[in-house]
């Protein structure tokens, strides 16, 4: 301070409003950086856009499916020849030709047409065979009687209907027949076929047929090992913060112990897999394919994100909060558990949150684990066998059929829901609970 | 602190649940994903015929990936079946002993064809073997001399393929399709152009020519595509002058987009694969671990059902699909290979 008076001689003052101090360059570096931060946020929003638009407009056709309503008669000679009831009679019953018999009726076609007859017989899907297996099961008076029931149409119907494939080919090209485009545009007109909510997109198992293939072992996989996630990598990542944060001794070892921390937060999660492999499959004798597992492994891929951001929020408690507990007689650990850590909640919370959408979106380390399969039976226990949203969308990327082009979206969608909705969740809850000083 | 009490409470649990091999109920499936498609119907199909049995889990993850799968041991922690898009090497045969998997039962569920196709709006394509070595060889023989393949067009290669800059998707290495590819075309096309006996009269020895037949261009081609077809589908929406590498049941459910070329003058289809005319196609496996029949529920039945004409036969779902169905006998010897324990 003594040197810039010193130096200032008497005399050479200038006035400070006419001494060129760059204000015209300053002002324009200034706004050069807000266009520069401008261009990059467009450009971030412009590919955000185009993802979604593409993702969107393929899959929300997903959520619509083509259906058929057939009056169904539930003839006691084709399920049940011999009148016993018998439950391998009630099984094993040919329900397929009861929806035939019940297309040909419809659409007026000469039962001796074999031909005619199968073709028809090829719009319905092959999941109706459990779907009316069910209802005799559920009530076996409805044989005999004759019920109009809501049967989904085949993918290649569906694709067809919904203007995915191409019709102007010649038919030997497509795999839905001219006269079957011809009977669907019949039944769309008088009102037989429709496109209805597809409730079993979130509520059907996987598929090799793409009109019955749904997310719903998916979505219970995933929150399975959610849950998991949850109940052992928040309480292990918080517990190990606190003791790292306010307990242990700042010393060489803390700082190794920090620095492989941030190394494990970015080690590539298919080593994660590998890990999980060894350890809970090969040495410790779990299931494959088991969402226990998969739940383990992302815990695993959790914690450090969990462990940063809890030390993250530890620290931005200020000291002061500290010291007045100890100054009143606390002990350290009434401190923590009394005071630092409830002002820290809303920061761990989100950390774990924002984790937790990164375990959700997760693929690579399920690869290992034998959790990219084919799963149609909903598992009862994290034991079962299950697959995980990311998983059921790779999976279906590479069907050949058209129809799993826009599941496909349609999952992406359905993903992309609910990690907005973590994601909005960690935001309103930080909102709600943070203090600032 | 009930936080803590919780947690102490959940490792505990987990912990009791290490070390248990759980008894399981579920045939388990893991391998290839040209046989996978196949599997899935299969098993679907499976569940709803026989609803005291859990559907059978099918993974992907290639066929050397699920033969290493099934050659961990015998086992309920180890999977029952392993598809395969080729037959099991001698290697895997051994690795399998030694891990104490002795018995094992080879099933064939029929044949699959791969055909070469161009966008719909593309001219017809000719191919012979040969053509196909000489526009993605690495290294061809030109007057006499060994020189790094010069063809840059399909026209170069032969006046009746259109003025198109080459440039094949064809699967990568990690493809067992690569290997049919390599052996059905490349070393066919290179012995039917003389290459093979010019690149041995040059000096190298029987394998280093037959290796140098079956080496792809690098210089782009020719590109392995190492996703699944649908990738290589969408290379060539991309590029309507591409010309893909499929599978039959692919293409059948791509016709729309893709016209196939004719090897050797046969249109591929079902017909003409099991009729053996058409040359590029490859039988499809899966091994059974005989030693998990009947501790497994279902799996026994699994493998009969699979082998059932319903299943493969002609007029089955996976005919439709695309699979290329064994001769009668054939399949007939299928299923009395594994009534008879039939093992490699």
């Amino acid at each position: 301070m003594t040197d810039t008076t010193a130096s200032s001689a008497p005399g050479a003052v200038e006035s400070p409003f006419k001494r060129e101090i760059g204000i015209k360059r300053r002002y324009a570096a200034e706004k050069r950086f807000q266009a520069y931060g401008l261009i990059a946020i467009s450009l971030g929003l412009i590919f955000l856009l185009l993802l979604l638009w593409s993702v969107v407009s393929k899959g929300y056709t997903a959520f619509e499916q083509t259906s058929i309503n057939l009056p169904i008669t539930f003839s006691q000679n084709i399920i049940d020849p011999k009148g016993d009831r018998s439950d391998t009679a009630i099984l094993m019953a040919n329900y397929p030709k009861l929806a035939t018999d019940a297309i040909v009726k419809v659409l007026g076609i000469n039962p001796d047409d074999k031909n005619a007859v199968r073709e028809a017989g090829q719009m319905i899907s092959a999941s109706s065979r459990t779907q009316l297996r069910d209802m005799v099961l559920s009530d076996p008076d409805i044989i005999g009687k004759t019920v109009p029931v809501w049967v989904l149409a085949t993918d290649k119907v569906d694709s067809a209907l919904k203007g995915q494939v191409d019709l102007s080919v010649d038919e030997s090209r497509r795999k839905i027949s001219d006269q079957q485009v011809q009977w669907m545009r019949e039944m769309t007109a008088d009102g037989a076929m429709k496109m209805r909510f597809n409730t079993g997109l979130f509520t059907n198992g996987a598929s090799s047929r793409a009109e019955s293939a749904g997310v719903g072992v998916a979505i219970i996989g995933s929150l399975y090992m959610m849950l998991i996630v949850l109940v052992l990598a928040l309480p292990i990542g918080v517990a190990a913060s606190i003791y790292l944060e306010e307990f242990a001794p700042k010393n060489r070892w803390a700082d190794i112990i920090e620095v492989n921390i941030n190394n494990l937060a970015a080690v590539p999660s298919i080593v994660f897999g590998l890990l999980g492999l060894a350890v809970f499959i090969n040495f410790a004798g779990l299931p494959r394919s088991a969402s226990l597992v998969g739940g383990l492994v992302l815990t695993l891929m959790t914690l450090p994100t969990i462990i940063i951001a809890t030390r993250a929020a530890l620290k931005a408690v200020p000291p002061s909060i500290r010291s007045a507990a100890l100054g009143l007689g606390a002990s350290k650990t009434q401190m923590v558990f009394h005071h630092v850590l409830p002002l820290a909640a809303p920061g761990i919370l989100t950390g774990t949150i924002i984790g937790l959408a990164q375990a959700l979106g997760e693929t690579a380390p399920l690869l290992l684990i034998g959790m990219v399969a084919f799963v149609v039976g909903y598992p009862a226990s994290p034991l079962d066998p299950a697959t995980a949203l990311p998983v059921q969308i790779y999976m279906w990327a590479n069907e050949a059929e058209r129809a799993f082009v826009e599941r496909t979206s349609g999952a992406i969608i359905i993903l992309l829901a609910f990690l907005a909705v973590m994601n909005i969740t960690a935001i309103i809850l930080r909102r709600r609970f943070e203090r600032r000083w | 602190m009930k936080t803590l009490k919780l947690t102490a409470a959940a490792l505990v649990a987990s912990a009791a649940f290490a070390g248990t091999a759980v008894a399981r109920d579920q045939v388990q499936i893991a391998g290839s994903s040209t046989v996978l498609p196949y599997a899935k119907i299969v098993a679907e199909t499976f569940g709803e015929t026989f609803p005291n049995f859990k559907t059978p889990v099918v993974e992907s993850g290639g066929s050397s990936g699920g033969l290493k799968e099934f050659c961990k041991g015998v086992g309920t922690d180890t999977i029952d079946i392993a598809n395969a898009s080729r037959q099991i090497r001698d290697k895997e045969v051994a690795a399998c002993a030694e891990a104490g998997v002795t018995e094992i039962q080879e099933i064939r569920i029929g044949y699959d064809g791969i055909v070469f196709a161009t966008d719909i709006n593309g001219p017809d394509f000719v191919l012979e073997p040969a053509d196909v070595y000489k526009a993605l060889a690495a290294q061809i023989i030109v007057d006499g001399k060994l020189v790094d393949n010069p063809n840059m067009k399909w026209s170069d290669v032969d006046a009746k393929f259109p003025d198109w800059d080459i440039a094949a998707y064809i699967p990568g290495e990690k493809h067992g399709t690569r290997e049919v590819f390599e052996e059905k075309v490349l070393a066919i096309g290179c012995e039917a152009t003389g290459d093979l006996k010019a690149k041995m009269d040059s000096g190298m020895d029987e394998d280093a020519a037959e290796d140098s037949c079956i080496a792809v261009r690098k210089d782009g081609g020719a590109v392995d595509i190492d996703g699944d077809y649908t990738e290589t589908l969408a290379r060539i929406d991309a590029n309507k002058t591409g010309v893909g590498v499929f599978g039959l049941a692919f293409y059948e459910n791509n016709a729309d987009k893709l016209k196939v070329a004719t090897m050797s003058g046969v249109t591929p289809s079902t017909e003409s694969i099991a009729s053996g005319e058409y040359p590029v196609s490859r039988p499809l496996f899966f091994y059974v671990k005989k030693a998990h029949l009947g501790v497994i529920p279902g799996l026994q039945e699994y493998v009969e059902f699979f082998t059932s004409d319903q299943m493969i036969g002609p007029d089955s779902p996976l005919a439709e699909y695309g699979l290329v169905a064994a001769p009668e006998e054939e399949r007939e010897e299928v299923r009395q290979n594994f009534v008879d324990g039939k093992m490699l």
